[in-house]
């Protein structure tokens, strides 16, 4: 790894030093008007993008998804309205299915496997009509989101079970922790909630605030510390005073950095040492997510071996279509959905209600 | 950034290369995987949709060109056609009359409108200007005290005050006058297109600054709802323009391409990295050369004219030309380079680095530059002038100064006495010599010696990897003082044939795509 930094040290000298001449060249010709040097450029600064959606407190309901989600209905539920009154299944129908899909952001391969599957079951005269086509698409997809297995969280008994909460920056991690936090509460088990992002700022004041608002305590670093650290407290601490259930936070990561991947890796391994067991690993999908959700959730899936999807921000105009992709070619099931702002704005995932509000073919 | 789509692209084009005459059939496959590729990268469907039916309208409708094979025919034509959905130039600040200059940013929940408020206010500050933050996002717990950790790292002022986003606002502008600060950047609370409430209160808060430039802030790792939310919010503020953020992952950059076809509005910006330096204005103009593997030498200059030291960059480029350039040099530089970016931001910008270093590069997480600085720092001057004399004990030494491996010490020395032999070799000197001082030495000229002297460092590609090496020609690599050498710098999965290939590869340089010839294009030499 240090042989390959080495050359791109050098590649990447030789290019300062060739803009180094470029520049002198260029500036040849004008006054000269040297750029004032930034007085922290080169300060250690760290910024990440920014994070969860605000939280207002809002009575508890038991929201259904249809019901929530009937104002982004429409913008895919059009197209294939209007395929319901057609008889007969032409090229402009597979066109108009293929686009609600891939608007839906259930990408190119899933789409064109689904559909041609249906194709040939047209073909060999099993689905006549639109509507039939329509009825077969719902179920296929309805099977995939529900083929991944088992959509409960799991908690084992007689150990200090931890959830890790991973994903990239700015899905709602830290939010979602919240949420979850004040749900296991109700149902019975003592919850401890572990500040594992140390490196965003103030994303440890952000989940304090959760922890107030919900009741329950909070284990949290140094601020740029080791967030491995912090979960082990946690961990040790929710042994000795029997909480049974850690949130752990971890801080936002593009599933391209290595470095972060691997931090990631040892909070695992940390949270497992007994009396820990890692019991969920959650994937926090933003449901804006295109393509590149399926990339995420492969990576983190190998390094830390996710055990279930939480589709945040579902409430929006997005579908999250992606979570067809990453459960058909991951097999990872989509566990929670988040459908608000509020405490308990965050449910059960339901394959027929989420496939239902996807494209309104109820 | 757009590296997926831009790898895709290359190969498609590539499998075209060498075809004598292109059927209506092989164009039909390329159009079809060129729109597979576009929706892969999240581009909207109708966008890509529209982007296909002009390339085949310009490859159909055209009259062809005689002196561009029909490879290169579709090339341009891609090209022509991202330059089209892309639009124009880049933004161009036009300061209010009488200051604040009023900057409103708004967006979804979780794209990042804190941190790129933080990095728009550095900025400004970089253009002379005094920016002051404002935090409006009362919402989501601690996101002002974020803010004010964020304003802290940039040496910004930071106000908020705990009542509603209006009066914030309000007292902003007050406070803006107050303290002379002539540039408001305003973070406000992340919210749903469909809260209409919520909508509401942001459309207030932009009556009250009737702000100059209203910014939408979209995560570039947003699919098909980018264009949805852009128009939703173009609808409420009158949007001046858009912001991407975290373009630094391997996010496909789909909204890029589509936001300004559908609203009407440019990308102004892009966020390309955590560090707050890691942000820049967007080149419409020049993201379709780079979509396409082009590189873009301009924006890198452009960085580099900001961020680096004059003097040192200078001084080490001199001690280079001379053939005196030692670790402590080298050190500086890479502390020069750093204030760039990410390397793998670096290596984006620049044109035919061969696709094998960026994809390794992609594997490199940036703090492994710690280490070798670490390494260098535990060194004494005398080391430093003269790696040659650090025997075993000074080795050991300096493993434990700087926290490393005596190997990783090892590793370090021999590498860097190799890319010294490297430097020395009169080939790649003289290449460089050519970009920067040569009569005709514009950009053009350097990007030109550089790729030759990358393509040669990475050795091209393989048989399968049409574009890459397309700056470099002229040089053999045995110009470059053995290749054995060269086989040690690159990693370890890559480095086995590496030898036999970078022999070979002068002479499978024919029917190379040439999209245009603009200064930016490297010219064979």
């Amino acid at each position: 790894m240090l042989a390959l930094w080495v050359a791109l040290a050098v590649v990447a000298a030789l290019v300062v030093l060739t803009t180094a001449l470029l520049v002198r060249s260029r500036r040849a010709g004008t006054a000269d008007s040297a750029v004032e040097p930034d007085v922290v450029a080169g300060a250690p600064s760290v910024a990440r993008p920014p994070p969860a959606p605000p939280a207002a407190p809002a009575p508890p309901t038991a929201p259904d998804l249809h019901d929530r989600l009937g104002k982004t209905r429409g913008v895919v539920s059009g197209y294939l309205r209007s395929l319901r009154s057609r008889g007969s299944v032409d090229d402009a129908t597979w066109n108009e299915l293929e686009e609600a899909l891939l608007r839906a952001d259930v990408g190119l391969t899933t789409t064109t496997a689904l559909l041609e599957d249906l194709r040939a079951r047209v073909g060999g005269g099993e689905l006549r009509g639109a509507d039939a086509v329509l009825d077969a698409l719902r179920q296929d997809l309805e099977s995939t989101l529900a083929g991944a297995g088992d959509a409960s969280l799991h908690v084992e008994d007689g150990v200090t079970n931890v959830w890790l909460f991973v994903g990239v920056n700015g899905v709602g991690k830290t939010t979602t922790i919240g949420k979850v936090a004040r749900q296991q509460l109700a149902a019975g088990r003592s919850v401890l909630l572990a500040a594992g992002d140390t490196f965003r700022a103030a994303a440890a004041d952000q989940l304090e605030t959760w922890a107030q608002r919900v009741g329950v305590d909070l284990v949290r670093g140094r601020e740029g510390g080791d967030p491995s650290a912090v979960v082990f407290d946690a961990v040790q601490r929710a042994a000795a005073r029997g909480n049974d259930l850690v949130l752990a936070d971890t801080a936002g990561r593009l599933h391209t950095k290595v470095n972060l991947v691997e931090e990631l890796k040892k909070i695992r391994r940390v949270a497992e040492r007994p009396p820990g067991t890692v019991t969920e690993v959650l994937l926090v999908l933003d449901a804006t997510t295109g393509q590149n959700g399926l990339t995420q959730a492969g990576q983190f899936l190998e390094a830390v071996g996710v055990t279930g999807v939480v589709l945040t921000k579902l409430d929006g105009t997005a579908k999250g279509g992606i979570v067809v992709a990453v459960e058909r070619e991951l097999g990872i099931p989509v566990k929670l959905v988040g459908v608000g702002e509020g405490p308990d704005d965050l449910i059960p995932f339901s394959p027929p209600e989420f496939v239902g509000a996807l494209f309104d073919l109820a | 950034m757009f590296d997926a789509l831009s790898s895709r692209l290359e190969g498609i084009l590539g499998r075209l290369r060498g075809r004598g005459r292109l059927s209506e059939a092989d164009i039909d496959e390329a159009l079809g995987q060129i729109r597979a590729a576009l929706l892969d990268a999240d581009v909207d469907v109708g966008v890509a949709r529209s982007l296909v039916d002009g390339i085949r309208g310009r490859l159909v409708g055209e009259e062809l060109s005689r002196s561009l094979s029909p490879a290169q025919q579709v090339v341009k034509a891609v090209d022509q056609e991202l330059v089209r959905v892309l639009g124009g130039e880049s933004l161009r600040i036009a300061y209010a009359s009488a200051p604040p200059t009023v900057v409103l940013l708004a967006g979804l929940q979780g794209s990042g409108k804190t941190t790129t408020a933080a990095k728009l206010a550095r900025w400004f500050r970089q253009q002379g200007r005094n920016p002051l933050l404002v935090g409006a996002d009362l919402q989501r717990p601690a996101a002002v005290e974020q803010l004010r950790i964020l304003g802290d790292q940039a040496a910004i002022p930071v106000f908020s005050e705990p009542s509603d986003p209006v009066s914030v606002a309000r007292s902003a502008l007050d406070e803006a006058t107050r303290r002379g600060r002539d540039v408001l950047i305003v973070d406000t609370a992340g919210r749903l297109t469909i809260d209409e409430q919520l909508m509401d209160e942001v459309r207030r808060v932009s009556q009250v600054l009737s702000p100059q430039y209203t910014f939408l802030v979209i995560d570039a790792m947003t699919g098909q709802d980018a264009v949805g939310t852009a128009r939703a919010f173009h609808d409420t503020l009158a949007l001046d323009g858009v912001i991407l953020t975290k373009l630094d992952g391997d996010a496909r950059g789909g909204a890029a391409l589509s936001v300004k076809e559908v609203v009407g509005k440019p990308i102004a910006f892009a966020s390309t990295g955590e560090r707050l330096a890691d942000f820049d204005l967007f080149h419409p103009d020049r993201m379709a050369s780079r979509i396409l593997g082009m590189g873009d030498m301009l924006s890198l200059i452009e960085q580099a004219e900001r961020e680096f030291d004059r003097d040192v960059a200078e001084a080490g480029a001199a001690r280079l030309l001379e053939g005196r350039f030692t670790l402590e040099d080298f050190l500086s530089q890479l502390r020069q380079v750093k204030k760039l970016g990410s390397l793998g931001g670096i290596l984006s910008l620049l044109p035919g680095v061969p696709k094998e270093i960026k994809q390794a590069q992609s594997a490199v997480d940036d703090r492994q530059v710690a280490q070798v600085e670490a390494i260098i720092c535990s060194m004494t001057r005398a080391e430093r002038a003269d790696p040659a004399l650090v025997d075993g004990p000074r080795r050991q030494r300096i493993a434990k100064g700087s926290g490393t491996a005596t190997q990783d010490v090892n590793q370090l020395l021999r590498q860097f006495k190799e890319a010294q032999a490297m430097m020395r070799s009169t080939g790649m000197l003289s290449g460089l010599l050519g970009g920067g001082r040569g009569p005709g030495g514009g950009p053009g000229g350097g990007a030109g010696a550089l790729a030759e002297a990358l393509s040669s460092l990475g050795a091209g590609g393989g048989p399968d990897d049409p574009l890459a090496g397309m700056g470099g020609a002229g040089f053999t690599s045995s110009d470059l003082g053995g290749t054995g050498g060269l086989d040690s710098l690159l990693p370890p999965a890559t480095g086995g044939s590496r030898g036999a290939r970078a022999g070979a590869k002068g002479k499978k340089k024919g029917g190379r795509v040439t999209p245009k010839s603009g200064g930016r294009r490297p010219e064979p030499r």
